[in-house]
């Protein structure tokens, strides 16, 4: 197949490539003065918790590295928590511990790490090396999710996400993450977790993207990743439809974990979605993003636009 | 409505830049195309001696542009000395070093570049200067007059006539007029200075000039005198001795007998000096230009500038389009590189090292760089004094590689001092980062994409005709801005894309 046909198939079938995600929509529908209440996450949380929209409980900010000194303390009063970097992307420089084994902290990968060893990670991450262009950073220390069961059988360690791409308020497209043995227990899909579809209409999960391939199974626990249905669907794209008032951003992704006992916490949102989630929905975007365009100025409440995206944007559709 | 708008700017930069070269090929006659070549002398003159304390002052005489030569660009390098230089009506062009203070050895250095002057200068003219012949006295007086009177019946005007009395002055034998007049030993110095003084007393004004042949090429090059007579309100030389190769260029000096070299305070005066010749692009052709409007614009382009400057622009220029090369790459075909515009700066050492060596040189120090950065993650070091033990690192190495790189023979490592190791650090950096988070092949991956696209913009900014064009034609640069606007807006699939979405081709 050449490659000018290939291109003008992936037209048709309306994939989104990144130049014009970045030209047609980041470009047109985020406005600048938006970005930081995405990119600093310490941010995201105080707007979303002003919001009213659950958030994972912040356990402590370290934001200069005088304080990395009284980090031991500080952690000692939780047995799991998450270390994040404030302006970190696409899941860099995060560390999910688990609990502990004598004085060291066990993390999801499996791996142990000592106080000293914590600390070097928090000021690494202060000087900036995991953030956007190099700026110097903060330190997010916060609850760690107890997920939902419903997703134990096709997780491998970590914590699995749900990222819902919101375009104009209207949620379009979705998928849930799945850690896997080779992302370290991370929800990332360039770090190797599994995006699989969901069905905008039940919330039921489709097939699998892995590493840009189509899977049935977890790599891993060889379970089935599709037909699982993800609880409380419509509330998670209520929150996810809200999160256009929050940020103002246009275009945006948010990732929403299912607690155990919180049920839906925001964990992030993203002004740069990644474009992976047409893989795991063996959909493109740009029809969706076209047909909510349309519809959008008759979409007068949350509420609309939650309909909508349950009646337009099935399976079947 | 943006569209239209970018478009149109797109179109207005490109028309205006394209129609700016043409005018320049056409109407001005710049060459499109790099092959024509012509000469350029680079002159040195070193003078040296041992300066015995106290002050010092040396006089040097200087060329300047007369006939055929144009001195170009020229330059002194002297240490601590004092440079003035003052205008000697008659003998030429004098520089003035001096110093307070000066002991032990000393040299001075002047450079000139000198070139061939395409369009010789016909409606300037000399003043008609004083005849002033020599006091010739008894034997010496018949002697001259027989010479001159000779000299005047065989010829027709004053180039005949000095021909005639070089002529009878070189065929001088014991008895004759002529051997009297110039004594004993006759060296070319002393026929030449006799030579002028019966021009003189034939009534044609004459004199002395002292200058350099050019060619051949010579470490150790000697000046030479040769006469120059008055006619038609002009000045003419006349060789008296024939120059080594058929095409030697005279180079005039200096006028008089004096020497070039004068200094007080100072012993064992010496000097050398060095002719080498070069090659430019035959571009002055087209900068010789006889209208004042097109002259007027070959002087505010980059051939205003000294040479110096020249050979910047010539490396400066061809960046752009290098980064073009970088946007395509990056934004169409989708390459993943470290830093932004890394790649073109590799590009850039590149044509100091040469393709080979500079591969090697980036991956010996990238991977030397790694090694260390993860060597030195085990001390839990905080980022910038990590960064900068990393830097002092890579100097290290590029310093360890070029000396072996010598002493193996190459002499190519020599200038990887160029590499920019600043860069190289962010990228060892920004390297390790990605190793830790996404795995060896990614991190390996997208540092062969680096060098990938680097190897290709150094092979396309490494054109000599790339070079050519945008160093004589800058103004296509508003073409590759053009281009890159235009990428801007660039909204079809990268190239990588097509792999990556395939499954989802129906």
């Amino acid at each position: 197949m050449s490659w000018r046909s290939l291109a003008a198939r992936l037209r048709r079938s309306g994939v989104l490539g990144i130049n014009e995600r970045n030209a047609a929509y980041t470009l047109v529908h985020n406005r600048r003065d938006r970005y930081p209440f995405v990119d600093d996450k310490a941010l995201t949380k105080q707007l979303a918790l002003q919001a009213g929209v659950a958030v994972p409980e912040l356990y402590g900010v370290i934001e200069i590295q005088q304080q990395v000194r009284s980090l031991p303390q500080l952690l000692r009063r939780h047995w799991d928590f998450v270390v994040k970097p404030a302006r970190g992307s696409q899941g860099d420089g995060i560390i999910v511990v688990t609990g502990r084994s004598r004085n060291l902290y066990r993390t999801a990968d499996g791996g142990f790490l000592s106080d000293e060893e914590m600390c070097f990670h928090v000021s690494n991450i202060l000087s900036g090396i995991y953030s956007l262009g190099g700026q110097s950073d903060k330190v997010l220390i916060e609850y760690r999710v107890n997920f939902d069961p419903v997703f134990e059988p096709i997780t491998h360690r970590g914590v699995p996400d749900i990222r819902i791409i919101v375009f104009l308020g209207v949620p379009v497209m979705a998928m849930v993450r799945l850690p896997t043995r080779l992302s370290g227990g991370k929800a990332n899909l360039h770090q190797g977790a599994i995006g699989a579809g969901v069905d905008m209409s039940t919330g039921t999960t489709l097939s699998a993207v892995w590493r840009n391939e189509i899977v049935a199974e977890h790599p891993d626990t060889g379970n089935p990743v599709s037909g699982l249905r993800i609880p409380s669907w419509r509330a998670l794209l209520a929150i996810a439809a809200r999160s256009y008032e929050l940020t103002g951003l246009g275009y945006q992704g948010i990732d929403i974990v299912l607690d155990r006992d919180r049920g839906p916490l925001i964990l992030e949102l993203n002004a740069r979605p990644g474009l992976a989630i047409q893989i795991a929905n063996r959909t493109g975007l740009r029809n969706r993003l076209d047909m909510a365009e349309r519809a959008r100025p008759a979409l007068k409440t949350v509420e609309d636009r939650v309909a909508f995206a349950l009646e337009s944007f099935g399976a079947g559709a | 409505m943006k569209r239209a708008h970018l478009f149109t700017l797109t179109a207005t930069l490109a028309s205006l830049a394209l129609s700016f070269t043409i005018y320049k090929v056409i109407v001005l006659g710049f060459p499109l195309a790099p092959q024509e070549r012509t000469d350029i002398w680079r002159v040195e003159v070193q003078v040296s001696f041992e300066a015995v304390g106290g002050p010092v002052k040396a006089i040097l005489y200087l060329p300047h542009s007369t006939g055929g030569l144009t001195i170009v660009d020229q330059s002194f390098v002297s240490p601590g000395y004092g440079i003035t230089t003052e205008a000697r009506p008659g003998s030429g062009i004098r520089a003035v070093y001096a110093i307070r203070e000066a002991r032990g050895h000393q040299a001075l250095y002047y450079r000139a570049v000198i070139q061939r002057e395409r369009r010789s200068d016909e409606r300037s003219r000399d003043p008609r200067p004083p005849l002033e012949p020599p006091d010739y006295q008894g034997a010496e007086r018949a002697a001259a007059s027989a010479i001159v009177e000779a000299a005047i019946r065989h010829s027709s005007d004053p180039h005949t006539l000095a021909a005639y009395i070089v002529k009878r002055l070189k065929d001088a034998r014991p008895g004759e007029e002529a051997h009297l007049l110039l004594g004993r030993q006759p060296s070319n110095a002393r026929l030449v200075s006799v030579a002028v003084g019966l021009l003189h007393f034939a009534g044609v004004p004459a004199r002395i000039v002292n200058g350099l042949a050019l060619a051949p090429e010579r470490r150790d090059a000697r000046f030479v005198r040769w006469i120059e007579y008055y006619e038609d309100g002009r000045w003419k030389a006349l060789p008296t001795v024939e120059p080594a190769t058929a095409d030697a260029l005279l180079l005039p000096w200096w006028r008089g007998s004096e020497p070039l070299v004068e200094a007080s305070g100072v012993e064992n005066l010496r000097h050398v000096v060095s002719t080498s010749r070069s090659y430019e692009l035959a571009t002055r052709t087209a900068l010789n230009q006889r209208r004042d409007l097109e002259r007027r614009l070959v002087e505010f382009s980059l051939f205003g500038l000294p040479l110096q400057a020249q050979a910047l622009f010539r490396t400066l220029l061809v960046i752009p389009l290098g980064i073009l090369l970088l946007v395509v790459l990056r934004n169409v075909v989708g390459v993943k590189t470290f830093g932004t515009f890394m790649p073109v700066l590799i590009a850039l050492a590149f044509r100091q090292t040469g393709l080979l060596w500079g591969c090697l040189f980036f991956v010996l120090v990238v991977a030397g760089g790694l090694a260390v950065r993860f060597y030195l993650e085990h001390l839990k070091l905080l980022l910038v004094p990590r960064l900068a033990a990393v830097v002092i690192v890579v100097i290290l190495i590029l310093a360890v590689l070029s000396v072996l790189s010598h002493r193996l023979g190459f002499e190519r490592g020599l200038s990887v001092g160029l590499f920019p190791i600043v860069i190289l650090t962010m990228t060892i950096e920004r390297m390790t980062v990605v190793w830790e988070e996404r795995g060896a092949a990614e991190a390996l991956q997208q540092a062969l994409g680096s060098i990938g696209v680097g190897v290709l913009c150094y092979l396309v900014m490494n054109l000599h005709a790339v070079e050519h064009l945008f160093f004589v034609f800058p103004e296509l640069l508003l073409v590759v801005l053009a281009l890159t606007l235009l990428l801007g807006r660039y909204t079809g699939y990268r190239l990588t894309e097509l792999r990556r979405f395939r499954v989802l081709a129906r």
